[in-house]
C-alpha cells in the first residue's frame, strides 16, 4: 500500500523559503558589506591581498543573491539591501582600474599632449580668430586711434592710450603696471591675481563652447582686439618691438593656453553641430572628454604664465632675454605637444 | 478603481525614473535617477560647505596674516579660494564614492552613462561647466546693472537666455545638466540601504492561523506597505493599518495589534512568496489572484 503524499499545510514552509536563502547567504553581504566600506575608506591599500581576491568572489555572490531575492522575496527591506549593495559594489570593483600616481603619470606623459593633438584643427581655427581680432584693431587703431575707446576700456589700460607721451609708455614696459606691482614684494600677488583671472576666462570660454561654439568664438576674438588695439598705440609711438618683447615673454603660453581653451570649446560645439555617425549625446560626451582633459592642461599653462608674466617680466628687463625667454616656453609647448611619442595609445 | 489607476500610476511614474544598467554579469542593477529636488538639494549644501570653509579659511589666513607681516598669506589665500571654489566639486567627485559631501547626504551619485568607469576627465568636464550654470545668470545682471545703456528687455532676454542653460536639466527626462550631458554622465540614487532584522524568521506558531481566503485579499504592495508600518513600529499606524485589516477580512478584535500584524504579515509573505515561486506575482490588491 503506497502512503498518501504529505499535504504540505496552508502556511508551512516549502522547501526554498526566501527566509531559509537569506540565513544562507547573509553572512557573504555583512562580509563583502565590511569590506566595500574599507575600500571606500583606504582605498585598495587598506585590504590585504587575501582579502583583495575575496572581492569579487563576493561581489559575483551578492549579485547572484540579488537576481535570486528579485525573484523569490518580497522582503522589501532585504531587496532595497541588496541592491544598493550591489551597486556600491559594482562601481567599486570596476571602478578602480589603476592607482593615482600610476593615473598621474599616464595623464602627463601621454593624455595630455594627446588631447591636444586631438584639437589640432580647432587650435588653428582659434589661433586664426586671435589673429584676425589683432589684424582688425590694429588695422583700425593705426589709421585712426579713436578707435582704441572703442576696444580697451579705461580700467584695464589705465593710461596707456594715445593720447599718453612715448615716454610714460616706455615705463610701464620697464617694470610693468604699477597699480597691481607695488615694487618687487607685490610680485607674487600680482601672479596671482593673473593666474585666477586668465583661468577664469578661459573656463568661461571653454564652457561657452557648447552653444555650437559660436560665444567661444567671439570671446577669443575679442581677445584678439584688445591685442591689437594695444599693439598699434605702441607700434605708433616706435615701441612696437620693446612692447613684443614686454607681451612676449608670458604671452606666448598664456595665448597658446587661450588658444587651447577656445579649442576645447570649439571641439564641443562642433560635435554636438555635426555628430558624424554617432549619436549627438554620444558624440558631445566622446568631445566632453577629450576638452576635460585639454583645459586640465590649459590650467596648468596658465599657472605658468602667470610665473612668468608676474615675476619674469617684472624680474627681466632685457628686450632681447624676454624675447629668447617667450621663443624657448612656445619650443617647449610646441615641442611637448606635437612631437609624436613611443607607446603613444590614445 | 480610482485607486488602482493610482497605484499603476505611481508605479509608472517609478518605472520612468528607473534606467537599465546591466553588469557583465547580466543583472541589471536598475539605477534610478536622482531627481531635481535632490540635485537641487545637494547643490545648496554644497554651496554653504564651501562658503563655510572658506570663512574659516578667511579667518586663519587673516590671523596668519596679521601674526607674521608677510604679504604671502594674500597668495596662498587667492590659490586657496581658486582651488577651493573649481576644485571642491572635482575633488570629491573623483573619490570612491563620486559625490560631494551635499551628494552624499542627498543619498546621489555620479556614474558613466555608458557603465565605464568614471573618468578625471569626464568629472572635469562635468564640473568646469558648473560655473557657466551657476554664474552666467548672475553674470548677465551684473552686466545689465553695470551698464546703463543696455535696455531692461536686452538684460531680461539675456537672464533668461542663460537661465534655459542652466535649468537644462529640467527639460529633459534623464535629469541631464548641460555638464552632464557634455561629460557623458548621470545623476543617480545610491542611498545606502540597512539589511534590518529578518520579520519571518521567527516560528509563527504562537500567533493566530489565517484562512486562505482571508490572506487572499492582498498583494504585494500592501504587504510592503505593512512591512514598512511593522518596521516603524508607531502604535497609532499599526492601530489604524491593524483596524483596516480587520475590518476588511471581518475579525473581532481579539489580540494585540502587533502581535495581530506580525502573524498576519508573516503569512501573507509566505503565501505571495509561494505564488512567486510557481511564477505568479499579484502586484496588488486590485491585480486578481
Amino acid at each position: 500500500m503506497i502512503p498518501p503524499p504529505p499535504v504540505p499545510r496552508a502556511t508551512g514552509a516549502p522547501g526554498f523559503s526566501a527566509s531559509r536563502f537569506r540565513a544562507e547567504r547573509e553572512a557573504d553581504w555583512i562580509a563583502f558589506d565590511r569590506l566595500l566600506t574599507r575600500l571606500e575608506k583606504k582605498g585598495a591599500k587598506g585590504l590585504s591581498s587575501e582579502e583583495l581576491l575575496q572581492l569579487p568572489i563576493l561581489y559575483r555572490a551578492t549579485l547572484s543573491s540579488l537576481s535570486i531575492a528579485r525573484a523569490t522575496s518580497l522582503d522589501k527591506a532585504l531587496l532595497d539591501h541588496l541592491e544598493a549593495l550591489s551597486i556600491r559594489g559594482y562601481f567599486l570593483v570596476y571602478g578602480v582600474r589603476e592607482s593615482r600616481w600610476a593615473r598621474l603619470r599616464r595623464f602627463f606623459l601621454y593624455d595630455w599632449p594627446a588631447a591636444v593633438r586631438a584639437v589640432w584643427k580647432e587650435t588653428i581655427v582659434i589661433a586664426l580668430i586671435i589673429l584676425l581680432g589683432a589684424l582688425t584693431s590694429y588695422s583700425l587703431v593705426s589709421s585712426n586711434p579713436e578707435w582704441y575707446y572703442n576696444f580697451v576700456d579705461e580700467g584695464m589700460s589705465s593710461g596707456r592710450d594715445p593720447r599718453a607721451s612715448a615716454e610714460y609708455l616706455q615705463s610701464t614696459l620697464g617694470h610693468g603696471k604699477e597699480a597691481a606691482g607695488k615694487g618687487e614684494s607685490g610680485l607674487h600677488i600680482f601672479a596671482t591675481y593673473l593666474f585666477t583671472h586668465n583661468s577664469r576666462v578661459s573656463i568661461l570660454s571653454f564652457a561657452l563652447g557648447f552653444a555650437f561654439g559660436v560665444p567661444t568664438m567671439m570671446l577669443e576674438f575679442y581677445q584678439g582686439i584688445g591685442l591689437g588695439a594695444m599693439m598699434a598705440v605702441f607700434a605708433g609711438k616706435g615701441l612696437g618691438f620693446d612692447f613684443g618683447g614686454w607681451l612676449f615673454i608670458h604671452g606666448t603660453t598664456e595665448l597658446f593656453a587661450a588658444a587651447l581653451s577656445g579649442a576645447a570649446g570649439l571641439r564641443i560645439g562642433t560635435a554636438v553641430v555635426f555628430p558624424g555617425a554617432r549619436g549627438r549625446l554620444e558624440a558631445a560626451a566622446a568631445a566632453g572628454r577629450t576638452a576635460g582633459k585639454v583645459m586640465v592642461g590649459v590650467l596648468l599653462m596658465l599657472l605658468a604664465a602667470g610665473l612668468l608674466e608676474g615675476f619674469g617680466r617684472q624680474l627681466i628687463t632685457d628686450t632681447m632675454l624676454r624675447y629668447a625667454i617667450g621663443s624657448l616656453m612656445l619650443l617647449l609647448w610646441l615641442a611637448y605637444y606635437y612631437i609624436p611619442r613611443r607607446g603613444d595609445a590614445a | 478603481m480610482t485607486a488602482a489607476s493610482a497605484h499603476a500610476k505611481a508605479r509608472a511614474a517609478r518605472a520612468k525614473k528607473t534606467r537599465q544598467f546591466v553588469t557583465p554579469e547580466g543583472i541589471d542593477l536598475e539605477l534610478r535617477i536622482a531627481g531635481a529636488g535632490m540635485r537641487c538639494g545637494a547643490l545648496i549644501i554644497d554651496l554653504f560647505l564651501i562658503l563655510a570653509v572658506l570663512v574659516l579659511f578667511t579667518l586663519f589666513m587673516l590671523w596668519v596674516g596679521i601674526a607674521s607681516q608677510s604679504d604671502l598669506t594674500v597668495v596662498v589665500w587667492m590659490l586657496g579660494a581658486f582651488v577651493l571654489r573649481n576644485f571642491w566639486f572635482i575633488g570629491f567627485e573623483l573619490g570612491a564614492r563620486a559625490a560631494t559631501p551635499g551628494k552624499r547626504l542627498m543619498g546621489i551619485r555620479v556614474v558613466a552613462r555608458d557603465g565605464g568607469r568614471l573618468t578625471a576627465d569626464a568629472v572635469v568636464a562635468r564640473n568646469l561647466i558648473r560655473e557657466l550654470e551657476l554664474f552666467l545668470p548672475l553674470m548677465m545682471l551684473g552686466a545689465g546693472v553695470a551698464e546703463d545703456s543696455v535696455s531692461g528687455w536686452i538684460i531680461l532676454a539675456g537672464v533668461l537666455w542663460s537661465l534655459t542653460l542652466s535649468l537644462f536639466l529640467l527639460f529633459n527626462r534623464d535629469r541631464m545638466r548641460m555638464g552632464d550631458l557634455i561629460a557623458g554622465t548621470w545623476v543617480v540614487m545610491a542611498e545606502r540601504a540597512k539589511l534590518n532584522a529578518d520579520m519571518a524568521t521567527q516560528a509563527d506558531e504562537e500567533g493566530i492561523a489565517f484562512t486562505d481566503a482571508e490572506l487572499g485579499v492582498y498583494g504585494i504592495f500592501e504587504l510592503q506597505e505593512l512591512e514598512r508600518v511593522l518596521r516603524h513600529r508607531d502604535p497609532r499606524a499599526m492601530r489604524e493599518v491593524a483596524d483596516t485589516i480587520r475590518a476588511k477580512i471581518g475579525r473581532p478584535v481579539a489580540e494585540e495589534d502587533d502581535v495581530f500584524l506580525l502573524s498576519y504579515y508573516r503569512q501573507l509573505k509566505a503565501r505571495l512568496e509561494r505564488g512567486l515561486l510557481f511564477g505568479k506575482r499579484r502586484e496588488d490588491k486590485y491585480a486578481s489572484d
